[in-house]
């Protein structure tokens, strides 16, 4: 039976968050957004 | 009666898809909800997509890395990074089997009677490849003059942007018909190919290509969810292979990396109480839930 400990499971968790974090207060949200409302044609491979 | 998996996947296709105005507008979504991810793989360009699909969304980031440093942005992906992160963190793998349009579409396709077939195991190693290069390491290494990179998975492969945005796209906007070209037959092709693979194998395209389930998949072993296996109850009945959709030997351990967390061993297959999940080492304890008499 596995039995592992799950440190790295929150360490990982908390790692993450706050890369997200750094990645909403750069301004990436908005970037998404930017490109997510268009449609990208050459994304989709027409043109 | 449809199980709770079922519904969810049902549930999390239409909210995926909820922009039901595209016949009229006869264009994408364009609000704010896009800039938000969702978990599966959900082209953005699909007209009827109201989130963002973070496969293509953290390729694009890869694609404009040089533009955005030159520019003073130092956009890296870090938002759609800790999206996946986060997620992967939690549950591992289980967005494929329970959040993931595509996923389920496969599902369903392979409920048509026929013989049905096994892939080789080292085939399943194929989207690790497609996530270092396709995703990674074209995108932010091939640019033109100016420093802009391609989507290279969505651009050239990716069969789930070519049923939910290219063909409607091209049905709802004829003028992009005359754009249509190599790539795009290329990209038809490969749909083709796993459309008829869906009847014969199990979720081929979540097994062999997809790097959105190759990032979560790394997370699987690491996870606050973890699938937990007893060999002590295991009678090596093999039943948690037959009914698995993802063809994972489950009895060989748990946590492989194929393994979408459905529960479908668990729910259905096993009679001996061989497989359990705990959540953050707390809830259910492994090794507590009962034993189901067979």
């Amino acid at each position: 039976m596995e039995k592992s400990g799950y440190t790295r499971s929150y360490v990982l968790l908390i790692l993450f968050l706050i890369l997200m974090v750094i990645g909403i207060n750069a301004g990436e949200v908005e970037a998404v957004l930017e490109k997510a409302i268009s449609i990208c044609l050459s994304c989709i491979g027409i043109g | 009666m449809l199980d709770i998996r079922r519904w969810i996947q049902i549930l999390a296709t239409v909210l995926s898809n909820a922009w039901l105005l595209f016949p009229f507008t006869k264009t994408i979504y364009q609000g704010k909800l896009k800039s938000v991810c969702v978990p599966g793989l959900n082209c953005y360009s699909c007209p009827a997509a109201v989130g963002s699909c973070p496969l293509g969304a953290i390729q694009t980031f890869f694609a404009d890395l040089r533009p955005s440093f030159a520019s003073g942005q130092y956009h890296l992906g870090l938002y759609v990074i800790g999206f996946l992160g986060i997620i992967g963190s939690l549950v591992g793998r289980m967005p494929c089997a329970w959040a993931c349009p595509f996923g389920f579409m496969q599902e369903l396709i392979h409920k048509i009677p026929s013989p049905k077939i096994e892939i080789p195991r080292i085939m399943t190693w194929v989207k690790y490849a497609a996530l270092v290069f396709l995703v990674i390491l074209l995108p932010i290494f091939v640019v033109d003059f100016f420093g802009y990179g391609e989507n290279w998975f969505c651009k050239f492969v990716c069969p789930a942007g070519t049923l939910q945005a290219g063909l409607p796209m091209i049905y709802l906007q004829p003028q992009l018909r005359g754009l249509l070209g190599t790539i795009f037959t290329v990209k038809l092709i490969i749909l083709a190919v796993f459309l008829v693979a869906m009847v014969f194998i199990r979720r081929p395209f979540c097994r062999i290509l997809c790097p959105l389930g190759a990032i979560y998949s790394l997370f699987n072993k690491a996870s606050l969810f973890r699938m937990m296996h007893h060999p002590d109850r295991c009678v090596l009945c093999k039943q948690c292979y037959r009914h698995c959709p993802m063809g994972v030997r489950f009895y060989e351990g748990a946590n492989q990396k194929d393994c979408i967390r459905c529960l479908q061993c668990l729910r259905t297959s096993c009679k001996f109480g061989a497989i359990s999940y705990e959540v953050g080492g707390a809830l259910p304890e492994a090794g507590k839930q009962p034993v189901k008499q067979s």
